[in-house]
């Protein structure tokens, strides 16, 4: 039952640190010395690890994460017979926080795995159709697994980064269909990805929004909401991922600012990721 | 199976519904007899039971809050409830789906009222046909409602999107399947705020727009029904006498 349950409780601290956070936010200003639509210096390493077929390490601020792509042979799924098979999976791991616990995955391991994975696959970036080898029989498999390293606050927008530099940087080996049967070739191929899908997430205090929070502003948020769009300036997909609630008139707002913020994300991955 | 045409020639939808309207939906509150709030919804072919234990102390106590009592929930799909059989135990979506159904509950539940104790949910979805996490909300909240709990509002949910190049309200599955987009909401006329908000799919912001003023005209409705279901269990409700 312990997984179904948050146990957070608003200590003293934190009822300080929500009124702060907000004082300033009025004046345009925030915790560490950035204004409220900020985000936090961004780093992305590609081919970190040789023995992934696709890897990125990706930081932003004090949060780091590490991403690795790997394929498999296996069959498409029944009702998609003519599709390669795409996963995320995602661990928060022990050693990058002292709230993260080892053990099965957590409601909120979950719920990034899955966020990141629906960022990719609704912005249709990967062409899935070209990853099938014989319909209903034999598809590539995709396996895009991150771990969190280091928390510093919003591990949602660095992992997006991180599982897109490892896709659009992996090198997975070819298979041909011979007489029916599937060889495995000297070369290898990249998946060209159709579209870069990029997510911001901003926080909520009041009536006053910041983007990309930290840990220290993250415990004094009354909600946040994660939204990624594709180069198009489409939105891909949207969770409110926390408790509390978003006002009406404060939601597009949310959403138009979300996407602003993505192009400069976008800006940053295309300066440091050299696809292909 | 060959993709089939959402949106038909005169505009309407594979069962014959307009853009903007809503499936049948029937609900019940107070339908199981060993919980402390129960309630029963059909929401098109989507069947949901939603139970409500508590609030009761909280176990493991080492679990409790000081200061608020612990909201758990579990939204859960019976192995029977969709085309292929569903695995028993919690999947990942079934997890990802209890965290952000809990969380828009949590939020207007007086917590603060029952220090040290918990308050458990089950939502059990027995049949699925679209629009479940917004089904075990409405269900849920009205559980609530039926326990006692006090709260700042109901939580009416239901899902809008784009299919066939239009946007809907109320996705039914092979809607969601086949359509561009899926956003299931639930809303708090009252606090006229979201509670829970997810997106899946492709919109521009003009259609996010559209999607949402209809979202937002279905949650009014069914905060109607959730009102007169509430209505007509307690209007006539005589308590039983004590022996």
């Amino acid at each position: 039952m312990t997984a179904y349950f948050s146990g957070k409780e608003p200590s003293f601290t934190v009822r300080l640190l929500h009124d702060r956070v907000y004082e300033l936010l009025a004046e345009d200003k925030r915790l560490d010395g950035r204004t409220p639509k900020d985000i936090r210096k961004i780093d992305i390493k590609t081919n970190v690890i040789e023995k992934a077929e696709g890897s990125a390490m990706v930081s932003m601020g004090g949060t780091r994460i590490i991403a690795g792509v790997k394929s498999d042979i296996g069959q498409p799924f029944s009702d998609r017979p003519n599709e390669g098979v795409f996963t995320v999976n995602a661990e928060l791991l022990p050693l990058a926080s002292k709230s993260f616990e080892p053990g099965p995955p957590s409601q909120e391991g979950v719920e990034l795995a899955r966020i990141v994975d629906r960022s990719v696959r609704e912005s249709r970036a990967i062409d899935l159709e070209k990853l099938c080898l014989i319909p209903g029989q034999k598809a590539y498999v995709i396996f895009v697994d991150f771990y969190v390293l280091d928390y510093d606050g919003n591990y949602f927008d660095p992992s997006v980064l991180a599982a897109v530099a490892a896709l659009s940087t992996a090198k997975l080996p070819k298979y041909e269909v011979v007489n029916g049967q599937l060889e495995k070739k000297e070369e290898t191929f990249s998946i060209s990805l159709r579209t870069t899908p990029v997510s911001v997430t901003i926080g909520l205090i009041k009536d006053k929004m910041l983007v990309d929070p930290s840990l220290a502003e993250q415990s004094s948020l009354d909600t946040s909401l994660v939204a990624t769009f594709d180069s198009e300036g489409n939105i891909c997909s949207v969770q409110k991922n926390s408790s509390g609630y978003i006002p009406m008139d404060l939601l597009k707002n949310m959403l138009t600012v979300a996407k602003e913020r993505t192009d400069f994300v976008r800006g940053r991955f295309t300066e440091l990721v050299k696809v292909g | 199976m060959k993709e089939p045409v959402l949106i038909k020639p005169d505009g309407t939808r594979l069962d014959g519904r307009k853009p903007d309207e809503l499936r049948p939906i029937k609900m019940e509150v107070g339908v199981l007899e060993k919980s402390d709030g129960s309630a029963y919804l059909e929401h098109g072919g989507t069947r949901v039971f939603a139970a409500v234990f508590g609030p009761k102390e909280m176990h493991p106590k080492h679990l409790a809050l000081p200061s608020r009592a612990v909201l758990r929930l579990r939204y859960h799909m019976a192995s029977f409830s969709v085309e292929d059989r569903k695995t028993l135990g919690m999947t990942r979506r079934e997890i990802e789906l209890s965290k952000v159904i809990r969380e828009a509950l949590e939020s207007v539940i007086f917590l603060e009222e029952f220090p040290r104790s918990s308050i458990d949910v089950f939502a059990e979805i027995v049949q699925a046909d679209g629009g479940t996490r917004c089904a075990a909300i409405t269900a849920s909240s009205l559980a609530l409602a039926d326990a006692g709990i006090p709260m700042l509002d109901l939580l009416p949910g239901v899902a809008s999107g784009k299919i066939g190049g239009k946007v809907v309200l109320d996705l039914s599955e092979l809607e969601d399947k086949y359509g561009e987009a899926d956003m299931p909401v639930a809303i708090s006329p009252r606090l006229d705020a979201a509670l829970l908000f997810q997106l899946n799919g492709r919109l521009s912001l003009k259609e996010f727009d559209e999607a949402w003023e209809l979202a937002r005209q279905g949650c009014s409705k069914i905060y109607e029904m959730q009102r007169n279901a509430l209505k007509n269990r307690y209007e006539t409700y005589k308590p039983e006498e004590e022996t």
